[in-house]
């Protein structure tokens, strides 16, 4: 029996900061110490608060260690370890409050959260499914196959008012309803985990850290639906992911928690993990399911619906990695418990990944209806250096951008889709002053072009033209008239297009029309970028009273566009520079290089 | 996996491991000095017995065990404190690993105060 546990962050923001050499390093001072039978070092997944990674708690004291460098950790061994005296200067500072330290549950990033898909991220081992067990893991399914029939597991999960987490925020229980209706031979539980929207990483942490919530959820879905094969269709990019379902997948098998005759109930079932080679649209359900029978990832029609003729033309349910992540806590504390959180028609909790210009970059699962304000400036810690909000996007290239007018607005399914974004797979990119708006529209229009599969023409030729437009209009050749064809294209998009990569391609450029369409009128009228970030509407000035004539732009400017004159400010002892903008290739280097601030851009 | 009492038998064997990172408010607290002049005294099994004691008896959601530094007292280290929300602070001093399970049994768990391994029975 150990008397402390560390637990280190093995997730991918950790990883790349070296939190595995940390865990190496800690058990070897640990060791050095005589420590190892009393101390056992955990490597966990994501705790969220990924900006000040690598993350490290140890208990039972509680205490957090944020950006841990791996020359700290023989003091942490042998002070804290050891002796039992906490190394405060190391701690997560918002932990320290005078002479005493609160719970990491009571700092403004954790204490107004609730954690029920993410519940077991950054507390138990992933790789060891006894960990997840201890937690209650696959009491669920215990109690799904020896307790109840499938028709009150569908009833219970409609009953919680559960709505996809994928995107599209269709009520789970109705799309296992829908399929458990359809009689076949064989029929397919399949898990999206193929999360492709630029800025979101929720459905990469819970399969880091809580893989078998996963397994569980499906195994129920299989019994729910009377099917009998699951598929986890998966990111070849997470690599971290991959190998810990494969670990869990093992493990749920020799447990004979998957496999035949799970629990003596005759009940069989089984999981499969099919990589994705990083083609965007395999998000989309029908082109997940093509991809994974071996075909070139493309959508097809519906109907029929994949709960009638899905993967392999039998009735199959997909659904997204956090939807699946709420299952078995909906089975263990009743759809009442569930229902008892959110909003009125958007139940339970949703994680968000905090993204862009915001202090607390990472991680956060809210209750559905908490307002972005609450969002962004109480756990999100606000915007970095003082900056002013402009937007927050939402929903990924899906989703649109919210301005500073609706921050107040309750965050749930509809609510997002009234003020013109979507929920999306909960994504959450903040943008402050110095983010133009247009470019973020054309951002996204160049992921969706890219992104394309090319089946259909409004998609593969309309985001391709509104492209065009977005282009002109950033480089100055916009006319008023664009706006206009810009919004009818949209519309057309919307209406025409295949899949929902195509119905949903045009928002960001909608959004952004809806809110900051002055900023589009700046680049084409005045041809002017606000936020001074097109370039090709930029242009730097030096002032030339503050200029000293020091030369030090002249020097670091690659294109030789700066050059002295021969005028001297008053008070100064040599004549100042001035920049030849037909040779300026807007690099902003002279601006980094000014010391006195005297070169400006707009 | 052919029952659920199998299941619930892996899931209590592990949830000791696990109970110690959860923060509990109202767990009552082992304190352990471990400062030099504790390891010193042979604070190290103490503590450790302490761990033991309350995994075996299944308490480990209710009682955290955690090491503390030196308060003062050296000469009667190993001291241990013990806190009960709502009652007073014990202090035990010169634990030694064999008194641990009737520290637990009668003061952790029939709330029984040991009253002659306390501060107050030794330094008289």
């Amino acid at each position: 029996m150990y008397r402390s546990n560390v637990l280190v962050c093995g997730g991918t923001g950790c990883t790349s900061s070296n939190s595995l050499t940390i865990v190496n390093k800690l058990k070897e001072e640990i060791e050095r110490q005589g420590l190892q039978d009393e101390v056992n070092v955990i490597t966990t997944g994501c705790f969220g608060l990924c900006a000040l990674g690598p993350i490290m708690v140890v208990y039972p004291e509680g205490s957090f260690y944020s950006m841990v460098k791996v020359e700290d950790i023989p003091e942490i061994v042998e002070e804290h370890l050891l002796k039992g005296r906490i190394v405060t200067r190391l701690l997560y500072q918002e932990t320290v409050e005078e002479d005493t330290i609160k719970s990491l549950n009571k700092t403004a990033f954790y204490e107004k959260q609730k954690r029920v898909a993410l519940r077991n991220c950054g507390v138990i081992d992933p790789e060891k499914i006894d960990d997840y067990i201890a937690q209650d893991g696959y009491a669920a399914l215990g109690k799904v196959l020896t307790e109840m029939k499938p028709e009150e597991v569908i009833q219970t999960i409609l009953d919680s008012g559960l709505r996809g987490r994928g995107g599209a925020g269709f009520p789970t229980g109705l799309k296992w309803k829908f399929a458990a209706a359809n009689d076949a031979d064989q029929k397919y539980v399949c898990c999206n985990a193929d999360e492709g929207d630029p800025g979101a990483f929720m459905d990469r942490s819970v399969l880091e850290g809580d893989p078998h919530a996963v397994l569980e959820a499906m195994a129920i879905a299989g019994y729910a639906i009377g099917a009998s094969q699951g598929y986890i269709y998966v990111r070849a990019e997470y690599p971290i992911a991959v190998k810990r379902l494969q670990i869990a997948i093992e493990q749920a098998h020799e447990y004979g928690l998957l496999g035949e005759d799970i629990f003596g109930t005759g009940f069989n079932f089984d999981i499969k993990l099919r990589l994705g080679a990083g083609a965007f649209v395999c998000g989309e359900e029908t082109s997940l399911m093509t991809s994974i029978e071996g075909k070139r990832g493309e959508p097809r029609p519906r109907p029929p619906f994949p709960a009638v003729k899905g993967l392999y033309q039998k009735p199959t349910i997909l659904n997204n990695v956090e939807t699946y992540a709420n299952i078995a806590q909906i089975i263990l504390k009743g759809a009442d418990w569930f229902a008892s959180m959110g909003t009125e028609k958007s139940k339970g909790t949703k994680v968000f990944a905090l993204g862009g210009k915001i202090n607390h970059t990472g991680l956060v699962e809210i209750p559905m209806g908490t307002t972005l304000r609450e969002i962004v400036f109480e756990i999100g810690g606000g915007i970095p250096n003082g900056k002013k909000f402009k937007a927050a996007q939402t929903g990924g290239p899906s989703g649109g951008c919210i301005p500073e007018e609706h921050l107040d607005v309750p965050i749930d399914y509809d609510n997002l889709l009234a003020i013109g974004s979507m929920m999306g797979s909960g994504g959450l990119i903040v943008m402050d002053e110095d983010n133009c708006m247009v470019d973020v529209a054309k951002f996204f229009l160049e992921f969706t072009v890219d992104e394309s599969c090319g089946k259909c023409t409004p998609c593969r030729i309309g985001t391709k033209r509104l492209l065009e437009m977005l282009e002109k209009i950033t480089n100055g050749q916009g006319t008023m008239e664009m706006i206009d064809e810009m919004e009818e294209l949209c519309y057309y998009i919307k209406a025409n297009s295949l899949c929902g990569l195509g119905q949903t391609a045009p928002n960001p450029v909608l959004s952004t029309l809806r809110y900051f369409k002055d900023e589009y009128i700046s680049h084409i009228v005045d041809k002017k970028c606000p936020a001074a970030v097109c370039k090709n509407l930029l242009e730097f000035t030096i002032d030339k009273e503050k200029c000293i004539g020091c030369g030090m732009c002249a020097r670091k400017c690659p294109a030789s566009a700066i050059a002295v004159t021969d005028y001297t400010a008053p008070g100064k002892k040599k004549p100042a520079y001035a920049i030849d903008t037909e040779k300026c290739v807007k690099c902003g280097a002279c601006m980094e290089t000014c010391k006195f601030k005297a070169i400006s851009k707009g | 996996m052919k029952s659920l009492a199998e299941l619930k038998a892996i899931r209590d064997r592990a949830r000791a491991e696990i109970d110690l990172r959860k923060e509990n408010p109202n767990a009552a607290r082992v304190l352990v000095g471990m400062a030099t002049c504790g390891i010193a005294a042979g604070a190290r099994p103490v503590l450790n017995a302490f761990v033991e004691e309350i995994a075996k008896r299944g308490l480990t959601e209710d009682i955290t065990v955690t090491q503390t530094g030196c308060i003062g007292i050296c000469q009667y280290e190993p001291v241990v404190e013990i806190e009960i929300p709502g009652e007073d602070k014990v202090t035990y001093v010169k634990v030694a690993p064999e008194m641990v399970p009737k520290i637990v049994n009668d003061h952790l768990v029939n709330k029984n105060v040991v009253t002659e391994y306390t501060i107050g029975a030794i330094s008289k």
